[in-house]
């Protein structure tokens, strides 16, 4: 999965999409992941990013990588021709 | 977890949250601001390390502060006064012990609270005896014992003549009565209805049997009562009977015994403002009680000692249920639902409030409505339909508040066993003071009849 080119995201987690003009807030982790999505890295090397960064295991970045990208496709962040 | 723990930074789910301008909810979206990490100075981890997940703890601190509190509020404007404290509500020994020590006697609405009060060391004398369900022997018992009977029904009050008979000793009896104090439905299924005359009428039948001392008039006249003023009514109905007893048979009562009812802070279900903001205080309660019997015109010397039975209010604030995450997943719908490992078999008091839940480890300033569950297969194990938590990892652990009143009572061996409860004392020891149930706690009162024994699969 792609997220769209488009979106805007600052340091403090700030997320603007200029298509709808929707907004959003965003937590360290889910900024990191925006970040690295923006520059096109995989989801295995954004997952190894993570767990670089921050006390946690790999089963659960797994769980909770997936549901992220879950909840991006809801809001209309991602990008419909990405695989 | 990893060893490289300190250089890593603590992680957090990762979540986005839609920024909606001009929904805000007037009473804001966020409780939580701060940890609570600890528990009367000891860390909630450790408790969780020692006694395991979930865990009740109780503040013998809050305790005494609380008790202090209610009992200033009512000396201070009534010269008699004697907490009684409710077994039912929490009837843990330690606990009771701490209520005992503080000069609160026992109130009790069974023979087997009445046994615990025995056996936790209160004299006899200093038990009120309630409740609809007392068996002849436990009458028999209480008289010897010279306890107070609170009578709960004419058919108690026939056994009771007839005990006498053979006794030696008189029995000192109450009636309970209940009344209209303009708050519905009414509380008319314990004791004797005051406006139809029938605790008047009970009264005569006492007052004609020699072997009978009527020493007390007791009502209780609901749970988490909201409205002060209806205790007003409550008092100067006793009040009333207080001094038809006294103009008719020139006998003055000992005491008038207001129950309990008072509310604490919790938050029922479904109500719109926080308890905190609409509970009355003690002083409140206080104030209107004490001023109706002071203002109802009995001389000095007949004025009746205020017996109270509160329980909720002396005790919810001191106990803490803690307890871990489970596990994440979000709903069909998109809401996000928390898995707790205790549920509604432990916290009964999860089906009247909405339970304040703080996690125990720091958190960011990111938040997220939620479903809270419990862990049982049940659905009816729901212990917040929907609140607005920090983002809690699996394994984190959470503190309930305000969880001492009936849920050490009330809590049901379901699915899973009951768990250890300890008790913080003043020096901030922390003593185990009811163990954890095992699998042997239930097998061992099952038998199996011996043609069940064998089969294959």
């Amino acid at each position: 999965m792609k997220i769209l080119t488009n979106i805007a995201v600052s340091e403090s987690g700030y997320l603007f999409n200029p298509t709808n003009g929707d907004s959003f807030s965003s937590n360290l982790v889910a900024t990191d992941i925006i970040t690295l999505m923006k520059q096109n890295k995989t989801s295995d090397e954004i997952k190894k990013a993570l767990q670089a960064k921050y006390d946690v295991e790999k089963s659960t970045i797994e769980r909770d990588y997936d549901e992220f990208i879950q909840e991006l496709g809801d809001n209309y962040l991602l990008s419909t021709d990405g695989k | 977890m990893s060893t490289e723990t300190k250089e890593k930074l603590r992680y957090e789910r990762p979540m986005i949250r839609k920024m909606n301008a001009g929904l805000m909810n007037k009473f804001g979206t966020r409780t939580e601001y701060q940890p609570t990490s600890h528990i009367d100075t000891v860390p909630v981890k450790r408790i969780i390390e020692q006694y395991g997940s979930p865990c009740f703890v109780i503040s013998e601190r809050t305790i005494r502060k609380t008790y202090q509190s209610a009992l200033r509020a009512f000396k201070t404007r009534y010269p008699k006064v004697q907490f009684a404290w409710s077994y039912k509500t929490n009837y843990l020994d330690a606990v009771c012990k701490v209520f005992h020590q503080e000069g609160a006697w026992a109130e009790v609405v069974s023979g087997f609270e009445y046994e615990k009060a025995i056996r936790n060391g209160v004299p006899g004398n200093k038990i009120l005896f309630n409740g609809p369900d007392k068996t002849i022997a436990e009458l028999k018992q209480a008289i010897e014992n010279e306890s107070t009977i609170h009578i709960d029904h004419f058919d108690e009050l026939y056994d009771l003549i007839e005990i006498v008979e053979t006794s030696k000793k008189k029995a000192k009896v109450a009636i309970r009565v209940n009344m209209d104090v303009g708050v519905y439905p009414l509380w008319d299924r314990f004791g004797f209805n005051y406006e139809s005359y029938q605790a008047w009428n009970a009264i005569t039948k006492i007052m004609n049997c020699e072997k009978m001392e009527l020493v007390g008039l007791h009502t209780h006249i609901g749970t988490f009562m909201l409205t002060a003023g209806a205790y007003g009514i409550a008092a100067s109905k006793l009040c009333d009977l207080a001094m038809n007893i006294k103009a008719k048979w020139n006998k003055s009562i000992q005491y008038i015994d207001m129950g309990g009812g008072f509310a604490s802070t919790n938050t029922l279900r479904g109500s719109y403002l926080p308890g905190n903001d609409i509970s009355p205080s003690f002083d409140d309660y206080a104030e209107v009680i004490t001023s109706t019997i002071l203002n109802y015109g009995f001389k000095q010397e007949d004025l009746p000692l205020l017996m109270l039975e509160s329980g909720r209010a002396l005790i919810d604030d001191a106990g803490y249920l803690v307890g871990s995450v489970l596990a994440n997943k979000r709903l069909a719908d998109g809401r996000r639902a928390t898995i707790m490992d205790f549920g509604v078999n432990i916290l009964f008091t999860a089906f009247w409030y909405e339970h304040k839940i703080s996690p125990a480890q720091e958190f960011t300033h990111h938040s997220e409505d939620m479903v809270v569950y419990g862990p049982l297969c049940m659905n009816i194990d729901k212990v917040r339909e929907s609140v607005n938590l920090p983002l809690l990892n699996r394994g984190d652990h959470v503190v309930v508040h305000k969880v001492g009143a009936y849920n050490m009572t009330q809590w049901m061996q379901f699915i899973a066993m009951r768990p250890n409860v300890v008790m913080i004392d003043m020096k901030g020891e922390v003593h185990l003071i009811r163990k954890n149930e095992t699998i042997e706690t239930l097998t061992d009162l099952e038998s199996i009849p011996a043609h069940l024994n064998a089969f294959k699969l």
